[in-house]
């Protein structure tokens, strides 16, 4: 009997990914308000895989719960989560995230989800290889690291058997990897894992009416202080236009010309 | 200057009570200013007391609202606009768009979820309309017709029975269509000419209808014909008539300057008869199920209008101040194109503040044909001049027929002339001011 998989999956609300950022006025950080922002794109992914398994229905799904840890406004992720099929949901509230240097750290982070996955007792966390706006692509790890859990990371295709065994694909330089963990474990999503669906309009109302509990790190008592101090943020320098050549003759003179063949 | 003041009066009076925070109009003082709806009571009936909430910016929407046009806009920008092109060129809606409007329940907006639909409010439908206006008119109207009149229709005049029959299959899978105008009958709708017949155990409908919208994608039809037309427009009635019914047919297909992916058509009543449970309310009362409906769906044409304006506007502002240079700069940092980029950027703020306004006051129970139709008036306006201007700041590549931007040119026509003519509009406007003014 496959155990009932009870589902986390941690989503980020990030500057939305159609707009181009900029760097604030003291170069601390970039500059958030008054710019949309949606959900990493890489948390859709992980929780188009969560609804998707509960509706393959083997193995079943218990719960899935979707976590945001932020200031206020992630309560918007939240609700578009669940209208994606997340069953319930909690908002971590950081009064002044986002503004630099009150953003948690993907250590701080991993430590709050290792403390909810011991609190909700959960047996599986699918997270975003990477939320667009740190680029980090650590909290997974970290978190497998905590927990001491078997990690997938980059998913491309997910498979869990009867006997509660993980496989993951994941693509690789030059093809594919594949690789296999027992439950508990965590899976971090690449981008041809699926297609995440539109909160469709009935899901959006239901979703009104699903859990979402509020609370603050406080309550978790981690350690999560910086380790990391941002010095400066600066724009990239702009891009110089390029010659032109002529011919194919001319372009590979100057492919020679700059010793790239 | 004396009968100005006294006009002013009984909002003066509203405004000094203690209950009254400001010069808010609330339902109550509206009660005593003249009220401009040939129903008031119907109005104020529904009329939810708004006087002790703190008003908002008028571009306020509330959570679900913008959860909802967040996820509108990504599906039309993502599924609807690879699209636009091709449908418009075939002149035809693509049948798996239509499976996907109603997959994503934007075909049963307002229904309650009881019945299948998403059990949302009036302006979440406004919203919606709106954005899908930004990518594709055509998409947007299909959506409209079927929500803001079809829907409505029954969800206003059906009897229990026929909403639980009907409700379901409109919000999952049956598109509907409004049947009012006809070859002789447009702007003056009550001179309609299809007959229906009292039969046996039913009706009995003969005559043809022209101009109607969604008459190929729809299974559903609500149809006005004069069932005593010795009553003149006291004798129209509002029936339900299903495209399999035997004697309907489609005599016509328009082809159109604008709005050509959305299907118009003149279709033929050959003795189309239909059982007794298809009768829409009650009988005779047809006239002023159209009047209401129709003051509703010009909201949500004012919308369609808003959406093809800024939809037109952010194609071409995206290709002057980021693609096109001449002279060595942007051609969108020149003075005159700038200045000309903000007008047309206020028109349409201004207009979607009257279609907003409007769709507020509705919901509020408050009388809003002046607002609906000024909105309307506005809105089509507004999106005729500046989807022209776009094409202008897009020089050729407005004018070629690749993007959006000619099509949002040729859609922006039929907004003058759909659910009531600007002159119409304008004749609504003027004889609410009318009533309003005359001592």
């Amino acid at each position: 009997m496959p155990t009932p998989l009870k589902i986390l999956v941690p989503v980020k609300r990030v500057i939305d990914y159609a707009v181009k950022p900029r760097v604030n006025k003291a170069r601390t950080a970039v500059e958030t308000s008054g710019v949309k922002h949606s959900m990493n794109p890489f948390d859709e992914l992980s929780i188009e895989a969560a609804v998707r398994m509960r509706e393959s229905k083997n193995p079943p799904v218990d719960d899935i719960l979707a976590l945001s840890a932020g200031p206020a406004k992630c309560v918007d992720v939240l609700r578009t989560a669940m209208a994606m099929g997340a069953d319930r949901s909690i908002h971590v509230e950081i009064p002044d995230a986002g503004q630099g240097q009150a953003e948690l750290e993907p250590l701080g982070v991993a430590k709050l989800l290792a403390k909810v996955v011991a609190d909700e007792g959960r047996n599986l966390v699918i997270l975003g290889k990477q939320s667009i706006d740190d680029d980090s692509s650590q909290t997974g790890q970290m978190l497998a690291g905590l927990l001491g859990w078997g990690q997938a990371t980059q998913a491309s295709k997910i498979e869990i058997d009867d006997s509660d065994r993980v496989t993951v694909t994941r693509e690789v330089d030059g093809g594919v990897e594949t690789v296999r963990f027992p439950l508990p474990g965590i899976i971090t999503t690449d981008l041809r894992l699926n297609e995440p669906r539109y909160a469709s309009l009935p899901n959006i109302m239901k979703a009104k009416k699903k859990k979402l509990e509020k609370k603050s790190l406080s309550d978790y008592g981690v350690d999560e202080r910086r380790r990391l101090k941002t010095v400066k943020v600066e724009e990239p320098p702009p891009r110089k236009g390029g010659g032109k050549v002529e011919d194919v003759d001319g372009l590979i003179a100057k492919l020679k010309e700059l010793g790239a063949i | 200057m004396s009968s100005f003041t006294k006009a002013l009066r009984p909002l003066a009076r509203a405004a000094s009570r203690p209950s009254s925070l400001g010069l808010r109009i609330t339902p109550e003082s509206h009660q005593c200013l003249r009220t401009l709806t040939t129903t008031p009571n119907l109005c104020q009936a529904h009329a939810l007391d708004i006087s002790s909430i703190p008003p908002t910016p008028i571009t306020h929407l509330s959570e679900t609202e913008s959860l909802m046009a967040d996820s509108i806009r990504k599906f039309a920008t993502e599924t609807i606009l690879p699209k636009v092109r091709a449908m418009d060129e075939a002149e035809s809606m693509d049948p798996a768009l239509v499976e996907q409007l109603f997959e994503q329940g934007l075909m049963g907006i307002e229904i309650p979820e009881e019945y299948g639909g998403a059990g949302m409010n009036f302006t979440a439908g406004i919203v919606g309309i709106e954005e899908l206006a930004r990518v594709d008119p055509s998409v947007s109207v299909l959506v409209d017709v079927h929500n803001t009149l079809v829907n409505t229709a029954i969800l206003k005049y059906g009897t229990e029975e026929s909403k639980r029959k009907w409700l379901p299959r409109l919000a999952t899978e049956t598109v509907g269509s409004f049947c009012l105008s006809e070859p002789a009958s447009g702007s003056d709708a009550f001179a309609l000419k299809t007959k229906a017949e009292k039969i046996a155990d039913g009706y009995k409908i003969s005559g043809s209808k022209m101009w109607i919208t969604n008459s190929v994608e729809a299974d559903f039809f609500i149809v006005f014909a004069n069932l005593d037309p010795s009553k003149g427009y006291k004798g129209i009635t509002a029936f339900v008539v299903e495209k399999s019914a035997k004697g309907f047919s489609i005599a016509k297909k328009e082809k159109k300057l604008g709005i050509r992916a959305s299907s118009t058509c003149v279709i033929n009543f050959d003795d189309v008869e239909i059982p007794k449970d298809q009768l829409l309310g009650d009988e005779g009362q047809g006239y002023k199920y159209a009047i209401g409906l129709l003051n509703e769906g010009r909201i949500g044409i004012a919308a369609q209008m808003t959406g093809l304006a800024l939809g037109a506007w952010e194609n071409a502002a995206g290709y002057v101040w980021n693609d096109r240079k001449q002279f060595n700069q942007l051609v969108g940092e020149f003075q005159g194109m700038q200045h000309q980029l903000a007008q047309a950027y206020t028109e349409i703020c201004a207009a979607r503040a009257l279609v907003y306004n409007a769709s507020r006051k509705k919901e509020a129970g408050l009388d809003f044909v002046r607002d609906a139709a000024m909105a309307k008036l506005y809105a089509s306006q507004v999106a005729g001049r500046v989807s022209g201007q776009a094409i202008e700041w897009m020089g050729g590549m407005g004018f070629v027929r690749e993007g959006i931007a000619e099509k949002m040119f040729r859609d922006s026509k039929i907004g003058a002339i759909y659910e009531g003519t600007s002159n119409i509009q304008l004749t609504t406007i003027a004889k609410l001011l009318q009533k309003e003014y005359t001592k």
